[in-house]
């Protein structure tokens, strides 16, 4: 379904990305895993396209994405959805209209049929009452749900989602991964850009590991809890690091 | 060394400021030429700039014209000339003043507000959001902002100019007891079709500036909500300034051609 090769990208003078290869198969959940500023999000804009790389390939069903016009991006873009790390919601619409937001932009069906999507998508991630509501009066935990039901009600067979359990409590971040596993079991292919060990371990079919902008692990997760790797094993459990290592492991982010 | 270094990085910096808003520009008015038009979106930007912006504009208006009648009666009155006061109103509201503060007081109220509103679109992600939704952001956002202000800018511009010459009929009539008739033939007599042409061309001219530097500067935020502020500002002080600076341009210019 996505195939990434070589992928190097600079965003002003810095290196963000380099050498970066990998696929993720149809009905896959595949989980990009790395500390803040590794580059993993700047993964999922460049399959989305909002980037461009400056070298590699990326190919979207078959599609080489990264030679297409923005109009004909938007076009692959009607099979994939992304949710958001903070949700972005459109302010100025109603819940309903977030939702549904997609299906009216294309006017291919009828505002009944719509209205039934966006229902079984609130439905889908329990909030089928904050319909009316405004983005403004709702929780963080509420706001990446509405993101989750925004991206389900599209129909998009490749759900993009950053960081889908940052700045939540347990039960919100518990409520999201049980969503994912929901979405898997429908055979929806994902890929999931998180810091959280927790939600990669529970949803992850396969786990891809940046650091640096560069690839250090792809494997399973059983494959990734038993490696010996000293950069792996300090991430999974940064309390066998030495001091120095993770006051230089600070610095490199707070860089 | 350093000081001519950072002289080439400036002019490097406003070159790319100049290409990325004559891209934004250039793909803000393809988008009039090409669906979808997104009219509802349209509508309201119609109905917040101008069905909005009129009350700001009827006080300018309203003032103007009052000051304009006080201050133009001292100065004809040495010659005996008081009465033609309106036609001194007319003429300077028409051409310069109308256009230029009703333009400047938009820019401070639509121009900032259109900045402010899409920077914070920026910085929260939404217009990423809806690039990933299959939306071109320039034309949802940027074509619909554009009409509006081309559409609603001179009417504002009209309303403000037929309210200051009805300010300064009110001075004139009740303070310096000018005759109704005289007032209002001589208001409409000193009027050209050159002045209407002007009068409208500048206000349309104005109304591109303050949607375009508007939409440029919440486009091309950085720096999350500080961001934010730092844009709404240079939109309103960029716009003011390319407004008077376009203003003197476009009167030279007419003054070519007689």
């Amino acid at each position: 379904m996505i195939v990434l090769e070589g992928v190097r990208l600079t965003l002003g003078d810095r290196q963000v990305l380099e050498g970066i290869s990998f696929q993720v198969q149809p009905g896959e959940t595949k989980v990009i895993l790395g500390g803040s500023g590794s580059g993993k999000t700047t993964i999922l804009r460049l399959i989305l396209g909002l980037f461009r790389p400056d070298r590699g390939s990326i190919r979207v069903a078959g599609e080489e994405i990264t030679v297409l016009r923005e109009q004909d991006l938007a076009q692959i873009r009607q099979n994939m959805a992304m949710v958001f790390q903070g949700a972005a919601l459109f302010d100025s619409l109603t819940v309903r209209e977030n939702v549904g937001y997609r299906l009216w932009e294309q006017g291919r069906l009828s505002d009944e049929v719509i209205e039934q999507k966006v229902r079984e998508s609130l439905q889908f991630v329990g909030l089928e009452d904050a319909i009316d509501k405004m983005p403004a009066d709702l929780s963080g935990g509420m706001r990446k749900r509405v993101g989750i039901a925004r991206a389900l009600a599209s129909g998009a067979k490749l759900l993009l989602y950053d960081e889908p359990t940052a700045g939540l409590d347990p039960i919100n971040g518990f409520t999201i991964c049980h969503l994912i596993l929901r979405l898997k079991t429908k055979g929806v292919t994902q890929v999931v850009v998180t810091h959280d060990l927790d939600i990669a371990f529970r949803v992850a079919d396969r786990i891809v590991m940046i650091q640096d902008g560069r690839i250090i692990f792809e494997g399973t997760p059983e494959e990734l809890g038993g490696s010996q790797d000293p950069a792996i094993r300090g991430f999974l459990d940064p309390s066998c690091l030495p001091p120095e290592a993770r006051e230089a492991w600070s610095s490199r982010d707070a860089g | 060394m350093t000081g001519s270094f950072d002289l080439k990085n400036t002019l490097i910096g406003y070159l790319l400021v100049v290409q990325e808003f004559t891209f934004l520009c250039s793909r803000a008015i393809a988008g009039l030429f090409r669906p979808p038009w997104y009219v509802r979106e349209m509508v309201l930007q119609i109905d917040r700039i101008g069905v909005g912006s009129l009350f700001i504009v009827v006080l300018t208006g309203m003032f103007t014209g009052m000051v304009l009648a006080l201050q133009g009666a001292v100065q004809l009155e040495p010659y005996g000339a008081s009465m033609y006061v309106s036609r001194l109103i007319s003429t300077s509201v028409v051409r310069e003043l109308g256009p230029v503060l009703a333009a400047l007081m938009i820019a401070g109220r639509v121009g900032s507000g259109i900045a402010s509103e899409i920077a914070s679109m920026q910085v929260t992600e939404q217009i990423d959001a809806l690039r990933a939704e299959g939306t071109d952001p320039i034309q949802k956002l940027v074509t619909t902002r554009l009409v509006a202000c081309l559409l609603m800018i001179p009417v504002l511009t009209i309303i403000a100019n037929g309210i200051a010459i009805f300010g300064g009929w009110l001075v004139a009539r009740l303070y310096l007891g000018i005759d109704s008739y005289f007032y209002w033939t001589w208001a409409f007599e000193a009027i050209r079709q050159r002045d209407i042409v002007l009068g409208l061309v500048k206000p349309t001219v104005f109304g591109f500036i303050i949607a375009m530097v508007g939409c440029y500067a919440g486009f091309y935020t950085k720096g999350g909500t500080v961001g934010v502020g730092v844009s709404t500002t240079q939109s309103m002080v960029s716009s003011s300034i390319l407004i008077l600076a376009s203003d003197f341009l476009l009167t030279k210019l007419f003054m070519a051609f007689p």
